[in-house]
């Protein structure tokens, strides 16, 4: 083990020059003065971005809110296994299932319901986590509005896959 | 004073330090501590000798919380964390006490630092401490009834409290006896105030300007994350502990993780362990750079939290790359990290390597020898290194009172001894010191940054244990004994053996302890966590005496307080 190792960092006042306190504030304008003209006339060098007509690079993992992916005809891939449910640390998703008549060997049930209390939600992605069939996975979208509350618990046609899977805005998913 | 390496050679024997150990069992607990199970009786004698014996020098005092048992002969169990700084062992005590008599005596008269602590146990587990000065609720509302943390309390009660809080100390009427040239005056800064960071409320009594008395009242960010945490399973607990200082979540979900590898016995992958570190640095410079831009806001120097606020942002956008998630990542698991990271991970962190330092040196040079920022800071809410000790600071506030304790030194963890790098110390223990302090720490962890990306591992980044940790979706979609693994670990959850553990983190602002309690299901029986905040707030009302107004906004923004972690 290293040993432990310490440095002072006590900062007497150092001198007439702190003491009269022009030479510190001439050397903090200078600071101020060359990002002022380092911005104005060389590079640009801010974080912050018009917001919303100009929007960041959002990262491929972001997560967003959910999408219940279908299978190829349609249906959802759901197969109402309560993992997600069980697996949420919110307490946001419920879900209702029942027999599937189109059961395969594949799958026995589907959801009747299936809600995510939007409010409620945290966005930790555990419920993606849990999905044994990539039924739930996450978009990078993250402009939700609702004027209620009872707006905010969307259900499965709010959260189905609509169109082509590459046009969802992927966010948060399996990565395999 | 300098801090030594553990001595675990030789085992101290306690039972030979005291007078008599009648009534007491002492043990070395599995997780390292030496354990002494106390009667009532012999409480008080007992800590007397862990503080005063120059052997133990137990000098601070940790953590005091209660565990229910309603099934044991005696239901409570009240459990004190204890160290020496000097000497780097760690005790702790446990007493147990009956449901109709749940009562022990104050360890006030020895540690200051267990006033809140004490509060704490009594309002959510309500065991009384028996001569505390001011035994009042802490975290609750005054008029909530029950005590939370009980097991028989029913986590799924609402309560709706909507009669205002109407807390007034009984000392604010009182004559306090000054000089009557000006009328005292009794005011509020806070709950919702621009300068508490939180929402957090001051009872001030002023003399003009001068505050004569003081008293917090914390709480209203209070979500009892403890209960909630016992009624999920072990992995559901990482996203809690994202909001607990929530300007570093990263932290509190390795120190979680690592508590429960400790009860587990199993170790994360190097990889992971190289990548927690760097997070976790990268997450303690943003903290300090929240909490230097906000001092500096808050003394008037407004730029300075632009300047921090930019490398902030670039720093959240690689935990967003790599975790999903900006402010609270849930990036840690049980066993390693929940993905592999992206690949341009090196890229980014060797970028954002090269562009920190200019904004902390932008920032050193704008302010550091300012002789405002300098008149307003000096001197101002200092302590002395046994103050703050005793009142259980830790972190950068303790550093700064010229005490090097710091736990990635002295109980390194995630092969934090293998990392070069200084503990910045200052003497003055005032504001201007712990802005020097947090200002070097950032270009330490910088330097602990440069050397894990220099040799971070190849592997995977968690364990292959499918007890712990969820298969690879590759394998779950394709394999049946994945697919099983993966449904008995989502619906019985981890098991944990039975057993208890304290694992401790240098957090941002200091010990970030958590206190483990399994029973052998799936979920956690009791989890406790120290908040490195909650000790030094508690010395704040009293460092307020004798200081102007101004001064307590300047005092409030250094000790750097968390209220998602204060009130949990």
């Amino acid at each position: 083990m290293r040993p432990v190792t310490t440095i002072n960092v006590d900062r007497p006042q150092k001198g007439f020059g702190e003491w009269i306190y022009l030479g510190p504030i001439l050397k903090g304008l200078g600071v101020t003065l060359r990002h002022f003209l380092r911005n104005l006339f060389g590079h640009r060098d801010v974080a912050t971005i018009q917001y919303p007509e100009e929007k960041r690079d959002y990262s491929e993992r972001m997560r967003g809110r959910h999408i219940l992916t279908v299978r190829e005809d349609g249906s959802l891939r759901c197969v109402a296994c309560y993992m997600c449910e069980t697996a949420c640390p919110a307490d946001c998703i419920s879900i209702v299932a029942e027999e599937d008549p189109e059961a395969t060997v594949e799958w026995e049930k589907r959801a009747v319901t299936f809600e995510i209390d939007l409010l409620r939600c945290v966005f930790c992605g555990f419920c993606v986590d849990a999905c044994p069939k990539q039924a739930l996975i996450m978009s990078r979208q993250h402009e939700m509005t609702f004027t209620t509350r009872t707006d905010a618990v969307v259900g499965i046609d709010e959260l189905r896959q609509k169109g082509a899977i590459e046009d969802q805005d992927l966010g948060y998913r399996p990565y395999y | 004073m300098t801090a030594s390496s553990p001595d675990t050679s030789q085992p101290i024997d306690f039972a030979a330090l005291l007078p008599d150990g009648r009534g007491l069992e002492v043990a070395v607990a599995a997780d390292g501590l030496t354990e002494i199970t106390a009667d009532r009786s012999r409480l008080i004698e007992v800590l007397r000798a862990l503080h005063d014996h120059p052997e133990l020098d137990c000098d601070l005092l940790l953590d005091i919380c209660g565990v229910d048992y309603p099934d044991r002969e005696h239901r409570f169990e009240v459990v004190y964390h204890l160290t020496s700084v000097a000497k780097n062992h760690r005790f702790r005590v446990r007493v147990p006490v009956g449901e109709d008599d749940s009562r022990v005596p104050t360890a006030f008269g020895i540690w200051k630092a267990a006033d809140w602590f004490e509060r704490e146990a009594w309002d959510l587990m309500g065991i009384r401490f028996d001569g505390h000065p001011n035994l009042r609720r802490i975290l609750t509302h005054e008029a909530f009834q029950g005590h939370a943390l009980r097991k028989d309390y029913d986590p799924e009660k609402r309560w709706v409290l909507t009669e205002a809080e109407t807390f007034v100390p009984e000392w604010a009427g009182e004559d306090h006896g000054g000089d009557g040239e000006f009328e005292s005056q009794v005011i509020n800064i806070g709950p919702s105030h621009p300068a508490t960071h939180g929402t957090l409320r001051i009872v001030a009594r002023l003399d003009g300007e001068l505050i004569t008395r003081a008293e917090c009242e914390i709480g209203y960010l209070h979500r009892c994350f403890e209960k909630m945490s016992e009624t999920h399973g072990w992995p559901e607990v990482i996203p809690y502990t994202d909001r607990l200082n929530y300007c570093s979540s990263m932290i509190n979900g390795v120190g979680y993780a690592l508590g429960v590898e400790k009860m587990l016995g199993i170790e994360a992958p190097p990889r992971a362990q190289v990548v927690r570190v760097i997070l976790s640095e990268f997450s303690r410079l943003m903290d300090h750079a929240v909490c230097l831009g906000a001092t500096l806001v808050d003394v008037g120097a407004l730029t300075n939290f632009w300047y921090f606020f930019q490398p902030r942002e670039e720093i959240y956008s690689l935990l967003e790359s790599c975790a999903g998630g900006r402010l609270t990542v849930s990036y840690a698991r049980i066993g390693g990290l929940a993905h592999e990271v992206p690949t341009d991970f090196e890229e980014q962190v060797r970028y954002l390597l090269g562009r920190i330092p200019k904004f902390i040196d932008d920032v050193d040079r704008l302010v550091t020898t300012n002789r405002i920022f300098r008149g307003r800071t000096e001197g101002i809410g200092a302590l002395s290194a046994e103050e703050a000790i005793g009142w259980g600071w830790t972190g950068p506030c303790l550093r700064a009172c010229g005490v090097p304790y710091d736990l990635r030194r002295v109980n390194p963890y995630l092969g934090y001894e293998d990392y070069e790098f200084d503990i910045p110390i200052a003497t003055t223990g005032d504001s201007y010191g712990r802005y020097l302090v947090r200002l070097e720490e950032m270009r330490q962890s910088l330097r602990i940054i440069e050397q894990a990306i220099d040799n971070l591992p190849d592997g995977p980044v968690i364990t292959d244990n499918h007890r712990v940790a969820l298969p690879p979706k590759s394998r779950v979609y394709s394999e049946m004994e994945s697919l099983i693994w993966h449904f008995k670990l989502i619906y019985e959850g981890i098991k944990v053996p039975e057993g208890a553990c304290y694992s401790a983190t240098e957090g941002a602002n200091g010990e970030l302890g958590y206190y483990l309690v399994s029973d052998g299901t799936g979920k956690p029986y009791r989890i406790k966590v120290r908040p490195p905040c909650f000790a030094i707030f508690q010395a704040y009302p009293h460092m307020l005496e004798g200081h102007l107004v101004p001064d307590a906004i300047a005092i409030l923004s250094s000790l750097n307080i968390i209220a998602g972690e204060l009130d949990r």
